[in-house]
């Protein structure tokens, strides 16, 4: 089981969302966050001051499937959130010790 | 054919005979009018004419409330960060409650009553003889208790103004102790020497004549110069400058601006203290100036940073709203419309540049728009004010200086010079009262955590509830 986490642009998530669905991923969970890499900021003026604001808003996508899965999430989620300019975003993917469904306690791949 | 007109003849006959009848009896209601009939007409009349004023009195006053809850509230709660909403819409809210039992135990007394030139008496502590029956001395047509519950709205908002510059870092029980202190050895005598009988700079009068209509230097002047030694003797908030602190809500403080600008109607309008012309001319000079200040200050911030921002214009509005407040009731429209628009310049150069010159964290820029546009606003009154509108000083005396007596302009300037000291004075000497007995500023770690925690125990949004 692996568990894929995509950082993305707020106005991307639809578009991951339904491509992620055709693949056959359908359990996800996304979450508002704030961050950049190499992203500049964007400058605010209060009271004739500029600031640089540092912290993007961006949306976080997780997901735990099957390793079999993995290329097809990767290339889903990839080609509905690139549009080639800095801040696309990144997606990591790392190994699930254990996936547990609470309603019935099932465990391992079933559970996903 | 004959019979037919017979008919028709007949018929007009019968409808203009009751009119012949009516014509003819005697109509008993019809005597020549005793004394005693006019007497009671002339009083009917003279009763019209108060309650008309009186109705406009009470609206003003209502007005004037709304500016400081919701409208001043708004405008402070939302410019500060999230942690201290509540905070900052307690301590207006909080004026609201102690002013109010402050003015009526003696507050209006310091204000209003006979006493010296410098404050009142203690002839109305308890708002004693303060009753339904006008004061000749202030309004004759409103019961003097509409006019000392207009005042009280007045006395309410002058000591939230201040709250704008230490915002974020006072402690709530400072705060009271504080600003209920100023309300007596601040405020009231300010007003006694502005609008007070016997007052020093009372425009029919007082030693030095000087014009203000509804409280440049009454409520502006002496909030912000008052605001500015706070913060400066506060010092500034942890982090700032180097720490951008943004409004968490300019939606808030959107709101909040206009309901100040409506509100302002009753705040100039109603100092006309009657429901006449002069109170048309004072709401026009107040919507005319906002505007134009608004303007102003949009499109100076246009030029100097490169786009025009929400925050400017409302700030510009209210800048403008300030400056028109001593001359309101003395102007002609288009006098207001300059007025307003130097307001927006001059007073968004002190916030963008001034400020950041001497580097005070007045955190809500109490004194570069009540401050300094109160002071600009006084002075131009004593250039623009024109009997035309308001023959303040007698029907053929010159007003101001466009009336070609420019000893007026003087007579704002001594005015301006006492409110900034009687204002830095005593401010210093209470906040020192207070910051060696309380203590004025919370500790650093309350100042992180937030004051809605730290002073309230309570958060403002809670979104996930």
């Amino acid at each position: 089981m692996l568990k894929i986490e995509a950082i993305i642009q707020p106005s991307k998530l639809d578009a991951v969302k339904d491509a992620l669905l055709e693949v056959g991923i359908e359990g996800m969970t996304i979450l508002e966050a704030r961050g950049h890499g190499r992203q500049k900021g964007h400058t605010e003026f209060y009271r004739g001051r500029e600031y640089t604001v540092d912290l993007l808003p961006k949306v976080k996508i997780e997901m735990v499937i099957l390793d079999e899965m993995k290329e097809k999430a990767i290339t889903a989620i990839g080609s509905a959130a690139r549009t080639g300019r800095i801040g696309d975003g990144k997606i990591f993917v790392s190994r699930v010790e254990e996936a547990i469904r609470i309603r019935n306690d099932e465990r391992g791949e079933t559970a996903l | 054919m004959f019979r037919i007109r017979l008919r028709i003849g007949l018929l007009s006959l019968f409808f203009l005979l009751p009119s012949f009848l009516v014509a003819q009896a005697p109509n008993p209601s019809l005597q020549p009018a005793s004394q005693a009939d006019l007497k009671s007409l002339q009083d009917a009349i003279h009763a019209a004419q108060m309650n008309a004023d009186n109705a406009w009195m009470l609206v003003s006053a209502a007005l004037v409330l709304l500016m400081t809850g919701p409208g001043l509230a708004l405008f402070y709660g939302g410019l500060v960060r999230r942690k201290n909403i509540l905070s900052t819409m307690m301590q207006s809210f909080a004026m609201m409650g102690l002013i109010t039992i402050l003015w009526a135990i003696v507050g209006y007394s310091l204000a209003f009553a006979h006493g010296t030139s410098f404050i009142g008496g203690f002839e109305h502590i308890f708002l004693r003889g303060v009753g339904l029956a006008p004061n000749p001395d202030y309004a004759a047509t409103i019961p003097e208790q509409t006019y000392m519950v207009y005042q009280l709205m007045f006395a309410i908002i002058t000591p939230a103004l201040i709250t704008g510059a230490f915002a974020e870092r006072m402690k709530f029980s400072a705060m009271a102790v504080f600003l209920s202190l100023w309300s007596l050895i601040v405020y009231s005598p300010m007003a006694h020497m502005v609008w007070g009988v016997g007052g020093l700079l009372n425009a029919s009068g007082g030693h030095i004549p000087s014009l203000d209509f509804a409280g440049g230097t009454v409520v502006h002047i002496t909030s912000g110069v008052s605001a500015l030694v706070t913060a400066i003797y506060l010092g500034k908030r942890i982090g700032y400058p180097q720490t951008n602190m943004p409004p968490h809500s300019m939606v808030l403080s959107f709101i909040g601006a206009c309901l100040l600008w409506v509100g302002w109607f009753g705040f100039n309008a109603g100092s006309a203290l009657g429901s006449g012309p002069l109170a048309t001319s004072a709401f026009i000079n107040t919507h005319f100036a906002a505007a134009a200040a608004a303007l102003g200050w949009t499109v100076a911030e246009w030029i100097h940073n490169g786009k025009p921002t929400a925050l400017g214009a409302i700030s510009g509005a209210v800048a403008g709203l300030v400056a028109i407040t001593p001359a309101s009731g003395f102007v002609q429209p288009f006098s207001a419309l300059l007025i307003g628009l130097v307001a927006g310049v001059f007073c968004s150069f002190m916030v963008f540049k001034v400020k950041n010159w001497f580097g005070y964290d007045d955190s809500l820029d109490a004194f570069g728009v009540h401050g300094a546009g109160g002071t600009l606003g006084a002075l131009l009154t004593g250039f623009f004010a024109t009997r035309a509108i308001n023959p303040a000083f007698g029907p053929g005396t010159a007003t101001g200086a466009i009336d070609g007596h420019w000893g007026q302009v003087l007579n704002q300037a001594a005015g301006v010079a006492i409110a900034w000291i009687l204002s830095a004075v005593g401010t210093i000497i209470l906040l020192f009262l207070v910051d060696k007995t309380i203590g004025l500023r919370v500790t650093p770690e309350d100042e992180n955590t937030g004051l809605d925690l730290s002073q309230h125990g309570e958060e403002g949004y809670d979104l996930n509830s």
